[in-house]
């Protein structure tokens, strides 16, 4: 909502000395946001004055005509001006700045040679002084508008503040001077002066046309006047024409700009219908699907069942309360005028406009709200205005077709206030915020409280709670923190969450958080097979990128585009790490069960609704590429191997404080097949690790071995609390034991083996030692293993020890057919 | 001990003279003191010390004497062995002090030289933030709850007075999937919903986490971000409970300076609402107002539609966006920064934000 401060003072007495910034408050505290505050006459800067033309002479000789002028800009001697424009005569009065001022955009005016004759400032035309650019040429004045060397500014319309704010969707009366007025003298305890507080004469009998409504639903007030015979040249009066544009509203004809001008002061939507093109009586009712209009911009459209129109025998010829039609609207040669006013259901309009994405300032009023009381109140002014400057005589009928449903009482509790805001409003003090808003209060115990007209947003003791808090100031209500009532802080999942990225982070990933569009062609990119689930995934309906419609089902495709991205940036070694959830669609896709909002879903209903919810479990995901430990001083670099990648999950499994994991052989793409470890948790595969797949890494154009992993977080069982472990304080026993077995025997088996037979004596197995020789025979290779024992009560005896070291090594030797090394 | 057989000639018991057992003393300990390493000290140890030396043979000589001269050579020989070790002791001791502070001169190292052999990574300060932001309300007594991001219309629109007319819901603002019922979540607030019906009151919640709305990546806008949202539902709550839970936020977040601002506003799910400025005495363009989040009562009707019994229960909520806070808090300036994956902007963030 734009408009001036000078038209805004017609209805309230602000105060004389109003600064920018004060008005910013004000405005700001009652809810508006305010878009911009603009004194025009700061605009232009230095002397703007009225000059009054003495001569002319007419230059020739260059590419356009030029003239140079002698201006009486009220000083001792006239100022010599050339000027290119020729929209004016000797005798006109002009607008003229001098040297030293300076225009809209920064165009500073000096006193300069040009053409072979000084020009000393310049005359001025509208658009160079940022006002509207409708007119070719400069500003001629009326004559005797004004007397040479006074000040321009508030002749030509550059004296005014303007003001811009946006109004939230709730509150619709904000929307019209009438509305912005009435807030503002709230905030500055200044009298008010309704607009709309016109006496209605009661009209005479019969209707001026015949009208019916159909649908009082979608209409529930029909109001309309007619003039006949006006003269249809009548140009719009020029301050009526100045404040539209100051609301950034174009002029376009007396009639129509009469209808804006009193929805801007008003907030009522009006229509100009031209009487003799209407073909019979107007019935109002719902469109019929598949009709037909064109509107005024020229768009022929399809109606919808739900629009309302107004019809004549030719059948719709205005699309209610949004868009008027071609062949009714009022034309360059309209003398008689049907005037319509009306009330239309806001939830009706917002869907018309949303359907035919046409969001006029009409439908913009009506989707927040239009006082319905409003209809003749608006045509008497209309009328008035009109007639007096286009003469013509008014029908003495007036229709009105009055659906209208009295808003309703409110019953509030005087303490709910006080109550709600934890500021002690007593029942006066809510009584006298509620007046002032237009509310009428009666009633002593519990109040009844009857919104005016122009709130149909007052409809539960709440809102009327919002006004008290909203008036009372907000930002006098105390500052206090509720009492603590004990909670438990962090899930375990969400401490786990947290646990693990700092894991990764120290051990040298980045995090980094994709968006979880992606391509369906990544599947393909990522070599899953034809019937691979991960293929399955949600389809986004409206995208931002066609190409990216899906949600990922694995973090890896956009991780690996991160990947990428800093490679390009010219990072060689990235180690990069992702958490986030992934989307898993549900089989069936049916509907969720249908849940009102008058009462709590019942268990099954919220059950089944949430049985439709796709999945979202969380993921862990790391890439990595170049070398994971860099060259330096002290030598050679290490490359990232696909053992980082299957580190990588370890380390995030001992984070999450997950025991039992087992590392196996596994064939998944996007992994190479020989390089692909399946990570199990109690024999659950949770994740997998490795090197991806030579074809993959070509496919997402990434370097050679680059490795991945991938968890899924939420199968990881919760670990239960921690034991502590019984320290030992007897020694030791080391023992070695070299072992040859068959080349494809996984070490990670034998480990486990060993560490079965050795008994409850074996502290600790680790590998040191991994051989291959053909010494060792074909597909032979040696594990050699360092076993440590301990007992918690006693220092081993080496026949205790080696018995152990014995069992260990006979059962790998029943499992795999090993052999001790060198026996 | 017999010494039938030494040659041993009395007439040489010369080295048993006082006079002899001085020099023999004063040359040892000369010659200790001129030792200039350990190793010649060694040397000189057997000259001096060993069998052969002056003293040694001194105490050789003893036999030949007749008994009564015994006791007496026997102390005056002791007497000068002792002072023969005394001497090599301290010249020992003194080699080794030398010998150590040597060491350690020859093991010095350039301790500048790097030793970044596996660096570092970094987590994402939005993760940190919001985790910051968690662990404040935790103190609080709040839980931190979450929920889907691919979310039941009911839950995101319905339940929190977004109806089905509201201009919200079009494909302008939100992301629809090819399943019916289900929206990607346009803010964090299904959340609260889904607390509301899972927990009975008090209850003090917050959810931080991923929302989305079909906005272009921009330097200000992103379809993907990061809110974290508050609710509380207790009995006799009031906006003076809300204003100083999100003051207190705010000097958490910003300092002891900090302190909200309010300015009416609408929202559907709650009566009376308000947007919300903090005052950022650290901000990098002067101390100022910033523009933060939202919050309000909760409407009546959302604690109906949760099952709570509005005439006995009030609450409030809020809400901000977590990158707007860590672009103003932390001086980011363009939002592509926190969503492309730039390890340089993350990594300058370490562990902590």
């Amino acid at each position: 909502m734009k408009t001036s401060l000078s038209w805004l003072r017609e209805f309230v007495e602000l105060p004389a000395g109003l600064t920018a910034e004060q008005l910013d408050e004000a405005l700001t505290n009652l809810g508006m946001e305010v878009e911009s505050i603009v004194d025009q006459a700061a605009t232009v800067k230095g002397d703007l004055v009225v000059g009054r033309v003495l001569t002319i002479e007419e230059l020739t000789g260059f590419k356009k005509p030029i003239r140079f002028t002698t201006v009486d800009v009220g000083r001792s001697e006239p100022q010599e001006i050339v000027c290119g424009a020729r929209n004016f005569a000797e005798g006109d009065l002009v607008a003229v700045i001098l040297p030293g001022g300076e225009l809209p955009g920064g165009f500073k005016i000096g006193a300069r040679k040009t053409y072979g004759r000084n020009s000393n400032g310049m005359i001025c035309s509208a658009a160079e002084l940022g006002l509207s650019g409708d007119h070719d040429g400069i500003i001629v004045l009326a004559p005797d508008e004004a007397t040479p060397g006074q000040d321009a500014r508030p002749v030509v319309g550059l004296a005014d503040v303007l003001v811009e704010v946006e109004i939230t969707p709730d509150r619709g009366y904000e929307m019209s001077l009438r509305g912005l007025a009435r807030e503002l003298s709230y905030a500055f305890e200044a009298a008010y002066t309704d607009p709309a507080g016109v006496v209605v004469p009661s009209g005479a009998a019969g209707v001026p046309h015949p009208v019916s409504v159909e649908d009082t639903v979608g209409c529930d007030r029909f109001s309309a006047r007619v003039v006949r015979g006006i003269d249809p040249d009548a140009p719009s009066p020029a301050w009526m024409q100045q404040r539209l544009v100051a609301s950034g509203i174009r002029s376009i004809s007396l009639p129509v700009d009469i209808t804006n001008y009193l929805m801007l002061e008003l907030g009522q939507p009006m229509h100009v219908f031209d009487l003799n093109r209407l073909n019979g009586g107007l019935v109002v009712r719902r469109a019929r699907p598949g009709e037909k209009l064109t509107t005024l911009d020229g768009v022929a459209r399809v109606l919808d069942a739900e629009d309302m129109v107004i019809c004549d025998d030719t059948g719709p010829i205005s699309l209610a309360a949004v868009m008027g039609g071609e062949t009714s609207e009022w034309q360059p040669d309209t003398v008689d005028v049907l005037l319509e006013a009306a009330h239309w259901d806001a939830v009706m309009v917002g869907r018309t406009a949303r359907r035919h994405k046409l969001f006029s300032e009409a439908a913009k009023r009506w989707e927040r709200g239009v006082d319905p009381q409003l209809t003749l109140v608006a045509l008497e002014r209309a009328v008035q205005i009109l007639t007096e400057h286009a003469g013509g005589t008014v029908d003495p009928a007036v229709l009105d077709i009055d659906h209208v449903v009295a808003p309703a009482t409110i019953t509030l509790d005087p303490a709910l206030p006080a109550q709600r805001i934890g500021l002690a409003y007593d029942t006066s003090q809510v009584e006298t915020l509620l007046g002032r808003v237009g509310c009428q209060v009666t009633g002593a115990g519990p109040l009844e409280v009857t919104p005016p007209s122009w709130r149909p947003d007052l409809l539960a003791p709440i809102d009327l709670v919002e006004e008290v808090a909203r008036l009372g100031g907000y930002n006098d209500i105390p500052s206090l923190l509720p009492p603590a009532r004990g909670g438990s802080g962090f899930t375990p999942s969400q401490r786990r969450r947290r646990t693990v990225g700092r894991a990764m982070a120290e051990n040298g990933y980045v995090e980094v958080l994709s968006y979880p569009f992606v391509a369906p062609a990544a599947a393909d990119q990522l070599g899953y097979p034809a019937d691979d689930p991960r293929r399955s995934a949600v389809r986004l309906t409206n995208p931002l990128s066609e190409q990216e419609p899906l949600l990922r089902t694995s973090l890896l495709p956009t991780l690996l585009g991160t990947l990428k991205r800093n490679l390009g940036r010219g990072k060689r070694d990235v180690a990069l790490y992702e958490m986030g959830t992934v989307f898993r669609p549900r089989l069936a896709s049916a509907a969720p069960p249908v849940m009102g909002v008058d009462r709590r879903p019942s268990d099954s209903e919220w059950a089944a609704a949430n049985e439709i919810v796709p999945a979202q479990p969380w993921h862990l995901a790391v890439v990595l590429t170049g070398e994971i430990e860099p060259a330096g001083w002290w030598g050679a670099g290490r490359a990232a191997s696909w053992a980082d990648a299957i580190s990588a999950a370890q380390i995030a499994l001992a984070a999450a404080g997950v025991s039992g994991v087992t590392v196996a052989a596994a064939e998944l793409a996007p992994w190479h097949p020989g390089r692909c470890a399946a990570i199990s948790v109690d024999g659950v595969v949770v994740g997998h690790a490795g090197e991806l797949h030579p074809a993959v890494v070509s496919s997402f154009e990434l370097p050679k071995r680059t490795c991945a992993m991938e968890l899924d977080l939420d199968a990881l069982p919760l670990p239960p609390v921690t034991q502590a472990p019984a320290i030992s304080s007897f020694p030791p026993a080391l023992i070695d034991v070299a072992l040859i077995l068959d080349a494809s025997v996984p070490a990670a088996e034998v480990s486990a083996v060993l560490a079965a037979g050795a008994g409850s004596l074996l502290e600790s197995v680790s590998l040191f030692d991994l051989y291959e020789s053909e010494q060792l025979g074909e597909n032979k290779k040696s594990l050699a293993y360092k076993l440590t024992f301990r007992a918690p009560d006693r220092t081993l005896t080496t026949e205790e020890t080696l018995a152990a070291r014995d069992a260990a090594v006979a059962a790998v030797g029943s499992r795999f057919g090993a052999t001790l090394r060198g026996a | 001990m017999s010494y039938r057989n030494d040659p041993y000639d009395p007439k040489q018991a010369a080295l048993l003279d006082p006079a002899a057992l001085e020099s023999a003393v004063d040359e040892a300990r000369k010659a200790f003191d001129a030792a200039s390493d350990l190793d010649e000290l060694a040397t000189l140890k057997s000259a001096h010390l060993g069998d052969r030396s002056a003293v040694s043979l001194a105490r050789r000589e003893i036999g030949s004497l007749p008994p009564a001269a015994k006791s007496d050579a026997g102390k005056r020989v002791n007497l000068a062995r002792q002072s023969v070790q005394g001497a090599y002791d301290s010249r020992l001791e003194e080699l080794e002090i030398e010998r150590a502070a040597r060491v350690l001169v020859e093991e010095r190292v350039d301790v500048t030289l790097p030793w970044d052999r596996r660096p570092r990574g970094a987590r994402h300060p939005l993760t940190t933030l919001m985790e910051h932001m968690g662990d404040l309300f935790a103190g609080m007594g709040y839980d931190i709850v979450e929920g889907p991001e691919l979310e039941l219309e009911w839950a995101n629109f319905d339940a929190l007075n977004i109806g089905p007319d509201n201009a919200v819901r079009g494909s302008m603002d939100t992301f629809y999937v090819d399943l019916p019922g289900l929206v990607m979540r346009t803010h964090t607030s299904p959340g609260q919903v889904r607390s509301m019906l899972t927990r009975q009151p008090p209850i003090y919640v917050v959810s931080p986490g991923r929302a989305y709305r079909s906005d272009e990546l921009d330097a200000t806008h992103s379809p993907v971000f990061h809110q974290i949202e508050g609710l509380v539902v207790d009995e006799g709550i009031t906006m003076a409970h809300l204003r100083g839970t999100l003051d207190h936020f705010a000097k958490a977040m910003f300092g002891p300076d900090a302190r909200t601002r309010w300015r009416p506003h609408y929202f559907p799910f709650t009566e009376p609402s308000a947007e919300f400025d903090v005052w950022f005495a650290q901000h990098r363009d002067g101390p100022r107002w910033v523009e933060w989040g939202g919050c309000g009562m909760v409407n009546p009707k959302v604690l109906v539609a949760a099952g709570i019994d509005p005439a006995r229960y009030s609450g409030f909520a809020f809400g901000m966006g977590v990158e707007r806070t860590l672009m103003f808090r932390n001086g980011v300036s363009d939002m592509r920064d926190m969503v492309e994956g730039d390890v340089r902007f993350t990594t300058n963030f370490g562990m902590e934000v």
